[in-house]
């Protein structure tokens, strides 16, 4: 939820254009890998501008706590201990959370007309007071984030700050970050930013880094630098290609345009069959026999 | 009208059992469609909202599938495909232009009705499956995400099956004159059955001599 409302790029369920007179510069936030040392302050600092406590879970021995996303944790450090290349440890330590993606996996699924709204800004925002509590959004995100609450059955993610970057200030995660390795500001300006970092690992080494901003979802508002960029799966399972799976496409697009036809078709048919045949009666000579 | 001989076609429990499944399906339909297409989303007003009808709608198919396949146990035994009703789908263009004598002796069902309830049988029980698959918060917790994006292609183009079936199901009650009194008042004329179901019609006579 925010105060912005005349800048919605789109809206779930909504087949009519949304409000969208203002456009507002796109945004991103560039989270630099090679510059995380692994401290949460990003966790603490949206749990704290957000008004969110997760339950204390149990310690499983490894750095990931909590263990998962959840409505409570909107983003969560995921550790990776791998050595991409033998006998070199490297500790790959990935901040997880919403990536705003462009084309949206979770708002193309969701069937509440505005439960999900994409600013012009590019943050894809959810609405829960719209929601219904279905999880096709879960069904649809291409990154498993969106997670139902428990307690009331509606889906949460991260926000990217929308009440924040709505008044022109940082997410709370940019904002706390200690080595500077998540910044924000516009997408270009990040783009541009990546750019400088990624040569700079490349002069010290890192022949393969790269910028994680997919396009089989059209971009992301949240983008990562990637110290190994062709292999992103090794940090924690960041997929290679994410995109809206096919199977949501041809349930959301193909599937229903075709049985709204065949549906509307079934009636008509019935109407024309009657208006031309008339009832099926049994002949009133065949009831006098009797 | 002179009075006519009627013929008992459905037992109390079987309209009864007809009419739990026609009341679900229409509950389920209408607040499944909400979900199918925006379009249809002003749907879930009739039972109290979005939220109300992502609650409901899952406890509306499963009765409609229990009392479905309740009802697919009582009519089976009529529902066996034979040879008559291969003959009688020969003359389906004569049937569709309401020229309907000397037809083949069907029994209690005709071919069209047997294929709609083996129709009815595999979309409800991809329903009931695909749903459990989708049920919140119950148990889609504890499916895949993968399996769960196939349940809900699965689920979109069941049910679209199943109100196709809906839609022929209605309209071929509706144009074949003295046949809603069957699963209203249980009966039919005798000149309806021997009409209709004549092979049906004949049984029945020599059970009543």
């Amino acid at each position: 939820m925010t105060l912005q409302s005349l800048d919605i790029k789109r809206r779930s369920a909504t087949t009519t254009p949304a409000p969208n007179a203002r456009t507002t510069l796109e945004v991103a936030k560039l989270i630099d890998i090679s510059k995380c040392i692994g401290c949460k302050a990003c966790q603490v600092a949206c749990m704290e501008w957000n008004d969110l406590r997760d339950t204390v879970g149990k310690n499983r021995g490894v750095y990931d706590n909590p263990a998962d996303l959840s409505d409570q944790s909107w983003t969560v450090m995921r550790f990776a201990e791998v050595e991409p290349t033998p006998g070199r440890l490297e500790w790959l330590i990935r901040k997880d959370g919403c990536m705003h993606c462009a084309d949206p996996g979770c708002l193309k699924s969701c069937p509440a007309p505005g439960a999900i709204i994409q600013y012009s800004n590019g943050i894809v925002d959810f609405h829960e007071e719209a929601c219904v509590g279905c999880g096709y959004c879960v069904i649809g995100c291409p990154f498993n984030i969106p997670r139902l609450a428990k307690k009331d059955g509606k889906a949460y993610k991260c926000t990217l700050c929308s009440d924040r970057v709505a008044v022109g200030r940082e997410p709370a995660c940019v904002k706390t970050c200690p080595t500077g390795a998540i910044v924000f500001g516009s997408k270009e300006d990040m783009l541009h930013h990546g750019a400088g970092r990624i040569s700079d690992l490349k002069e010290r080494g890192y022949q393969q880094a790269g910028l994680y901003n997919p396009p089989g979802v059209g971009g992301t508002h949240v983008m990562y630098v990637l110290q190994h960029a062709d292999r992103p799966e090794l940090y924690q399972g960041l997929p290679k290609n994410p995109g809206i799976s096919p199977l949501v496409v041809l349930w959301k697009e193909i599937a229903k345009t075709l049985m709204n036809i065949g549906l509307g078709a079934a009636v008509l048919g019935g109407v024309f069959h009657y208006l031309t045949q008339g009832p099926n009666e049994v002949p009133e000579e065949e009831e006098e026999t009797l | 009208m002179s009075k006519q001989t009627l013929i008992q076609r459905h037992t109390a429990g079987a309209r009864l059992n007809h009419w739990l499944v026609a009341l679900a399906f229409i509950l389920a339909g209408l607040s499944g469609l909400g979900f199918f297409h925006p379009g249809f989303f002003w749907l879930t007003n009739l039972f109290g909202g979005g939220t109300w009808a992502r609650i409901l709608h899952p406890f509306f198919g499963a009765v409609m599938a229990l009392f479905f396949l309740l009802w697919v146990a009582r009519v089976w035994k009529d529902n066996r495909i034979t040879a008559v009703d291969w003959q009688w789908a020969k003359h389906m263009g004569e049937i569709l232009r309401n020229q309907t004598k000397n037809l083949p002796p069907v029994g209690k069902y005709n071919l069209g009705q047997k294929l709609l309830t083996r129709a009815l049988l595999v979309a409800i029980l991809l329903l009931l499956a695909s749903g459990i698959l989708l049920w919140q918060p119950w148990f889609a917790p504890e499916f895949s995400i993968d399996l769960r994006r196939k349940a809900v292609v699965v689920h979109a183009f069941a049910a679209f099956v199943a109100l196709i079936c809906f839609i022929v199901h209605v309209y071929a009650a509706y144009w074949t004159r003295g046949s809603i009194r069957a699963m209203t008042r249980g009966t039919v004329t005798a000149a309806w059955a021997r009409h209709h179901s004549a092979g049906w019609h004949k049984e029945m006579a020599g059970k009543n001599q």
